[in-house]
């Protein structure tokens, strides 16, 4: 566990937001410090790693930092507007005070995947933990082979993150493309479900790892594509999302069997996946 | 075993009210049609006959339990910024649980391994823990429900207990099984009864080899994992239940909990409270997605906790004590032995008769 004040594990870090960013009509990204000086210089957290939000007074819900641990300015989580407490964090702005109670959970094998070619490939709001990874990448891009990214959404205007695409798709030392369900006539990318488009990009396995999250029914036809394509279970990586409460495996909600998604995951490769009870 | 302290049965009330000034006491109490551990009130005594309806668990993790409390204020600054003041909350009651069973005994040592698992502690839960004394009466006379000694324990068991008290005629002995309870008991004013340990262990002894000896269930784990996928076997011992709960909140050993907040004007606090697994709510995401959306696959997972998950995190140990509350106390008589003991013996279907 982190360096929570008092060793418990239901007291969140205090922390202020510091900035709100409207990604879509839905998403929101809060950029937020804590607000102990020593306790954001102390904090650490790898790739892949999760915190639980609070609103005081609406309780608590899990997200993924995605920032990476390279761009330690603040904390960054991405939340899509879908329940109680996700539409009382989209009221809140610039200094509102809230509670982090993170890093939770394991992270992406980042250390392993050095010296490898990296997939990503990121449906809707599901970019929001490969950004984490693909950041902590291109901070350290010459511990990595080729990084291939493949972001889609539904439409153009559900694409989080736009003001870094430019960016991505500039870069020489990565390359991106960009897909949508549905199309508009400005928009300059690819249209077409994110596996089909994945099958026409056609990443080589060879010395790859395949990293994706998205919707569930995105991420099993992304899988199948991989197969098709020659990745080996082992060489698929993702990362799951569950209800929690506590997020430190005692309270009996996000198990699949004897695992716990908040701490033996959220990130699972698709070999220790198909080990798994099937109970997604 | 240490220390060991006697006392008459008919000085016992005076014993609890003695040590009622400086601990809450908690013991079984009759209200109404059921038995519960209430705070000891000598004006209405308490009640050892049999197993009380409810398990002593609230003892240490309470139905409805503040983990922290929060208020928001207005700052100075310009423009105005809300402050938030939140501050823990820590208890700090001293306890004792007179007139647990070895099964509900055994049980914390189930919730043991969860909520004190090295460096992961639960606070709130060690705390308690830490200042409560387990005084736990072994059993005289184990009822039909009962299946201790099934499940790994049996009706003369110390394990998780502080202190373990055994009925000779007009006496209790009371022997210190932890330095806790060693601690406690030396500070009591009884007379010694080292003399009569002996004749305590036979007394449980014969209480132990008198109880009906059914089929051990603590080869459960590997059977009941590997039906996972059997879903006609779930969706028959599941068929009848009404998911009402009452098996988990009357369990010595289920844990799972709900956090939620409770506010009023700007203050309130961070509560913890029992929850249910057979809910349908309890995993409902808010997406509208529900990974244990069926009353079968919610019961494969109460089941499949207390006989596979648990034990193998736990090197084997179940988390079902064989109390027997969930048997006797379930509307519609779902008994759990016998989902277990169905579980052992059941043959999957082959393939090619079933309907895929």
């Amino acid at each position: 566990m982190s360096e929570n004040p008092g060793t418990n594990l239901y007291l969140p870090f205090m922390a202020t937001i510091q900035e709100v960013v409207r990604e879509t009509q839905n998403i929101k990204t809060f950029r937020v410090t804590l607000n102990d000086p020593e306790q954001m210089r102390n904090f650490r957290f790898a790739p892949g790693q999760v915190g639980q939000l609070s609103v005081f007074g609406v309780g608590e819900s899990t997200f993924v930092i995605n920032s990476p641990p390279t761009r330690m300015e603040y904390l960054q989580f991405s939340v899509m507007r879908v329940g109680e407490l996700t539409t009382r964090l989209h009221k809140l702005r610039k200094g509102d005070q809230i509670g982090v109670r993170a890093p939770l959970g394991n992270s992406f094998p980042f250390e392993d995947m050095k010296g490898k070619n990296v997939v990503f490939v990121g449906g809707g709001i599901g970019m929001a933990p490969l950004r984490t990874l693909l950041l902590y990448m291109l901070d350290n891009r010459t511990d990595y082979g080729d990084i291939t990214l493949l972001y889609g959404a539904r439409s153009p205007s559900d694409m989080a993150f736009s003001y870094e695409l430019p960016d991505w798709l500039a870069r020489k030392d990565m390359s991106t493309v960009l897909t949508v369900d549905n199309g508009t006539p400005d928009w300059a990318h690819k249209v077409g479900l994110i596996p089909n488009v994945l099958k026409e990009m056609n990443p080589s396995p060879e010395n790859s790892v395949a990293v994706t999250c998205g919707p569930p029914i995105m991420i099993k036809f992304t899988i199948q594509a991989l197969h098709a394509l020659g990745f080996q279970d082992e060489q698929i990586i993702t990362t799951l999302e569950k209800r929690m409460k506590c997020g430190v495996g005692i309270c009996g909600r996000c198990n699949i069997g004897s695992k716990y998604v908040c701490q033996d995951g959220p990130v699972f490769t698709y070999a220790q996946l198909r080990e798994l009870p099937n109970e997604l | 075993m240490g220390a060991a302290r006697c006392i008459k049965k008919d000085a016992l009330l005076t014993w609890l009210e003695e040590v009622g000034k400086s601990r809450l006491v908690l013991a079984p109490r009759a209200q109404g049609k059921s038995t519960a551990f209430l705070p000891f009130d000598p004006a209405k005594g308490i009640s050892l006959s049999g197993l009380a309806t409810s398990s002593p668990k609230q003892a240490l993790i309470p139905r409805h339990e503040a983990l922290l409390e929060f208020r928001y204020t207005k700052t100075d600054q310009v423009p105005a910024q809300t402050g938030l003041a939140v501050r823990e909350l820590i208890p700090n009651q001293p306890t004792l649980v007179f007139g647990a069973r070895p099964c509900d005994a055994r049980g914390f040592t189930v919730l043991d391994r969860v909520y004190d698992a090295g460096a992961k502690r639960d606070v709130y839960y060690c705390a308690r823990r830490d200042k409560t004394i387990v005084a736990t009466v072994a059993c005289t006379e184990p009822a039909d429900t009962c299946f201790c000694n099934r499940v790994g324990g049996g009706p003369g068991d110390s394990a998780g207990s502080d202190i373990l008290v055994t009925e000779l005629d007009q006496l209790y002995v009371l022997e210190a099984v932890t330095q806790r309870g060693e601690a406690f008991l030396l500070e009591q004013k009884l007379p010694d009864a080292t003399e009569l340990a002996d004749k305590a262990q036979a007394a449980r002894a014969a209480v132990r080899a008198a109880m009906p000896e059914g089929d051990s269930l603590l080869g459960a784990p590997d059977k009941v994992g590997a039906l996972f996928d059997e879903m006609p076997f779930w969706d028959g011992v599941a068929a009848k239940c009404l998911s009402c709960g009452a098996c988990s909140y009357l369990c010595p050993t289920c844990y799972c909990f709900n956090i939620t907040d409770e506010s009023k004007g700007g203050q309130g606090v961070r509560v913890r409270t029992w929850d249910n697994c057979m809910s349908f709510q309890f995993t409902l995401e808010g997406s509208g997605h529900n990974p244990r959306a069926t009353k079968s696959q919610r019961m494969r997972n109460r089941v499949g906790h207390k006989f596979c998950y648990y034990p193998t995190l736990h090197d084997g140990a179940l988390s079902c004590v064989g109390c027997g509350r969930c048997i006797a106390h379930c509307p519609v008589s779902m008994d759990i032995r016998r989902i277990v003991s169905k579980a052992l013996t059941y043959e999957k279907a082959a393939k090619e008769h079933s309907n895929v």
